[in-house]
């Protein structure tokens, strides 16, 4: 059965309506459901990790309601009467993993106009339809940060999805407490941003352009606070201007592209001034400056590369910078920027920064548990842990292996993704139907 | 004073009598499996005197010892353009795999540019890659020459510098080398009577040479000479296709003028297996984990299992990277095939045996085998597994790397 498409945007009324759709259904296990009765399912006897704590052998996994009922020891977990067992003797089962950095469904942020623009939603452009979100879902994933390109300072606003099955992106995008699109704010530094005008053609103008904007935005929050609600003495809204003040109060995070020591510092410095929450996203040269990237207390959002280079800014990129980052006790993700690299390797990227000297435990918690900390969703998915989201994979073999395969993806308590579906399979390994016809031109992939 | 240079003689420059021990050694011959606890010797002429169970080899006493969990001959990137795409991706400083002048351009040799010194040929070194076939990149209908080196080599001064000077000509058919804005050329079907005219000159220019008296030959034409190495077969014909249709035309074209092709890339071969081993073709098949786009999109994974299974001789490679990372490395790609159903020791031959065999080199490199240059990759597991490292690599019977990567 299909599942049932919500448009309802807030998060508790999407879970109700799918606990109905649940009721009414008759699920891949086979289990006719009539009574009304949510369906507990129980994944028992595979190798779990949690991450938020120690791994167990013939562990069991409670879910019900799309959500985690309970996770851990068999004995130490109780298996509700009449719940579907699940034998996963064999398997292991680690959380639905989390890219913090992603063009999947082929976003867009500003356009050529000008280097920042704030107002532009990914949210308005992704394809939902497109195969990079099926192959995400074969690569485990179940949350992802969509962001538009690094060709800008502020490129626009980004989204975070569950990578649920959908038609529409309001199905799949994530929401705040107050009903807006959970994202953050896409900025960039370093040469991806350097541009013909009306782009800045230095860094030093590049910094300068962010920091009036900043002002300006400060402006823009004084006069709302100075209207104090009276709606005549509001000034005129500006879409850019919103999404600035949310960022300096602190509702809105930053992900910051930047590579070089130099520009890292950069970053820092304008938080230092600005007071706004940042992520800092590749972060080729983290190696470089590890010690006040932790002393600012910021996480990172790294990627992993099989060579540094093709460009000056990653030419110093290594593969020590998880390690680096983990000594330093900074919350570090590891993200896959596909296409750069595929969705599909994502626990491999983790697997590269654990052989670049992170500590297992940490690599696999840098594509689960940080990715949703640095996302703030940690509340609800990154762990397997009583009362988050039901959002987990489950896999041949241990994580960081090359020779694992990911043979389900769960997304909130529903299967999304089976390598045994011949449609998923596709997805999973490739072949006729599973790419893109066209090459990436997300900045500045494609040359 | 004089004891100094010559110290630094004997243990950097020359290559020193060495033994290599291994809990796991891939030799490379035979059935491919590993045998477990075994021992290379290499020579003071940097080749191997001697291989097999350490039962059977012993290590003559004295011999400095080189240990590792796993030992695999020195790796072989059937296709690469690094130290010709540099690291910093700048045109006109380091990208010389491009010549974006004219789109048939056979004459530009890969000797002529490469770069031994660029950070990614130690990259690659670093990996355990100790030979890099490299040249001009696929991009433009022919984009040069192709040759084939050891990754230690940081400057070509001589013809032992390198395995083979002039190993293949580089050629691309598909949307890789089409061009817009009224540039030629345009379309597939001109991309193919461009490279036939060419063919047909070249052969012209082959029997005028082979007919004049010796007195009389015909104007050297380095572009036509180039051109004839592949029509007198001295070299293949590397020719870049993804698209089943784009591997089609040059099946055609090689029935047609009856040059050795080798297919690069091949995306789609999986799809005509049956018609690329009937032809006696061999494929150095993308990269494992190359973007599913483009000419690529119906890449799968299991592509190099498909071709194992399907008897077609094949390699892995690197291949050639516009962007971020500038390049790969073929252990990784390996590594993903070995994980999409290929058997693991295959997946070992498709960049060291396979891969020397596919490049004309099986008697030098590729295998650990005694008179067989001793290059080695040495690695702390499972060299296909993403956590392992490879320790210390050895080219020539000299350490060339002994960083952790």
């Amino acid at each position: 059965m299909k599942p049932i498409v919500f448009l309802v945007p807030t998060a508790v009324l999407a879970v109700a309506v799918l606990r109905a759709a649940v009721g009414e259904t008759t699920e891949t296990g086979g289990r006719q459901v009539g009574d009304g009765k949510p369906v507990v399912k129980v994944f028992a006897g595979a190798r779990l990790h949690p991450v938020s704590s120690a791994p167990v052998d013939d562990g069991v996994l409670v879910v019900e309601d799309g959500k985690i009922k309970a996770a851990g020891a068999r004995g130490a977990v109780v298996i509700p009467e009449g719940a579907e067992v699940i034998d996963c003797r064999g398997k292991v089962i680690i959380p639905g993993l989390v890219c913090t950095h992603s063009h999947i469904g082929g976003p867009s942020g500003g356009d050529m106009s000008g280097p920042i623009q704030p107002e532009a939603r990914v949210l308005d452009s992704i394809d939902v339809r497109a195969t990079s979100l099926p192959r995400a879902r074969a690569g485990g994933l179940t949350t992802v940060n969509v962001m538009p390109g690094s060709g800008h300072l502020v490129s626009g606003q980004t989204v975070y999805l569950k990578l649920r099955e959908g038609k529409t992106i309001e199905e799949l995008a994530l929401r705040n407490a107050d009903g807006g699109v959970a994202g953050g704010l896409k900025m960039a530094n370093g040469t991806n941003s350097i541009r013909s005008a009306p782009f800045p053609g230095t860094r030093g103008k590049s910094a300068a352009l962010v920091r009036q904007s900043f002002l300006k935005a400060r402006d823009y929050q004084k006069k709302v606070a100075a209207a104090g609600g009276d709606a005549a003495k509001l000034p005129d809204r500006d879409l850019g201007m919103e999404t600035m003040v949310e960022v300096l109060e602190g509702k809105r995070v930053v992900h910051h592209h930047t590579h070089r020591a130099d520009d890292i510092l950069s970053v820092l410095r304008l938080r230092e001034e600005f007071g706004f929450k940042v992520v800092l996203h590749h972060v080729s040269e983290a190696w470089k400056v590890a010690d006040e990237i932790a002393a600012a207390g910021a996480g990172c959002s790294i990627i992993l590369l099989d060579s540094p280079g093709g460009k000056l800014e990653a030419r110093d990129f290594d593969l020590r910078n998880g390690a680096e980052l983990e000594k330093r006790g900074v919350v570090t993700a590891v993200h896959t920027d596909d296409p750069v690299t595929d969705s599909r390797w994502l626990l491999r990227s983790a697997a590269l920064a654990a052989r670049g000297g992170m500590s297992r435990e940490k690599a696999l918690e840098s594509v689960t548990l940080a990715g949703a900390r640095l996302l703030g969703l940690e509340g609800r998915t990154g762990s397997l842990e009583a009362g988050k989201d039901a959002d987990f994979v489950v896999l041949t073999g241990e994580p960081l292996s090359v020779y694992s395969r990911v043979e389900e993806t769960w997304v909130e308590g529903k299967k999304v993704f089976d390598l045994e579906r011949a449609e998923d399979r596709l997805m999973a390994e490739g072949g006729r139907g599973a790419g893109d016809a066209e090459i990436s031109t997300t900045c500045c992939f494609s040359k | 004073m004089r004891a100094i240079p010559l110290l630094f003689l004997t243990t950097a420059v020359l290559p020193a009598q060495m033994a290599v021990r291994a809990t796991q050694l891939h030799l490379m011959t035979g059935d491919l499996k590993p045998i477990v606890n075994g021992v290379v010797l290499c020579g003071a002429d940097g080749k191997i005197v001697k291989a097999g169970l350490a039962s059977e080899v012993v290590i003559p006493e004295g011999w400095p010892v080189h240990e590792a969990a796993v030992v695999t001959p020195g790796l072989v990137d059937a296709r690469s353009t690094a130290g010709m795409s540099g690291i910093l991706n700048w045109d006109l400083r380091d990208q010389e795999q491009f010549e974006h002048s004219a789109p048939l351009q056979p004459e530009l040799r890969a000797v002529d540019a490469f770069n031994g010194r660029d950070p990614l040929v130690q990259w690659l070194r670093e990996f355990g890659v100790t030979t890099i076939h490299t040249g001009h990149a696929p991009g433009e209908l022919i984009s040069g020459q192709t040759m084939v080196l050891k990754t230690n080599v940081e400057s070509v001064t001589k013809k032992e510098d390198v395995l083979n000077g002039f190993a293949g000509v580089a050629a691309t058919l598909g949307s890789g080398s089409l061009k817009g804005e009224g540039k030629t050329p345009g379309t597939r079907a001109k991309s193919v009577a461009m490279l036939r005219a060419d063919l047909i000159k070249a052969k012209a220019y082959v029997e005028k040479v082979a007919k004049a008296e010796a007195d009389k030959k015909p104007d050297r034409d380095l572009h036509l000479e180039a051109m004839g190495a592949v029509l007198r077969r001295e070299v293949p014909l590397i020719v870049t296709a993804d698209r089943h249709h784009d591997i089609a035309a040059a099946l055609r074209l090689s029935v047609e003028f009856g040059f050795r092709l080798v297919i690069d890339s091949g995306a789609d071969v999986w799809m005509m297996a049956e018609e690329v081993k009937k032809a006696g073709v061999p494929v150095i098949l993308h990269p494992t984990m190359a973007r599913a786009a483009g000419d690529k999109e119906n890449l799968t994974f299991g592509a190099a299992a498909k071709l194992q299974e399907a008897g077609i001789p094949f390699a892995l490679q690197s291949g050639y990277e516009a962007y971020v990372p500038k390049t790969r490395v073929v252990l990784f790609e390996a590594g993903m095939a070995a994980a999409h159903g290929l058997a693991p020791e295959q997946a070992l031959a498709a960049c060291t045996i396979r891969a020397a065999d596919l490049l004309g080199l099986k008697d030098r490199i590729g295998s650990l085998e005694p008179g067989k240059d001793a290059d080695l990759a040495l690695y702390d597991g499972d060299p296909l597994e993403t956590t392992s490292h490879c320790i210390k690599v050895i080219i020539d019977g000299k350490v060339v790397s002994e960083v952790k990567r």
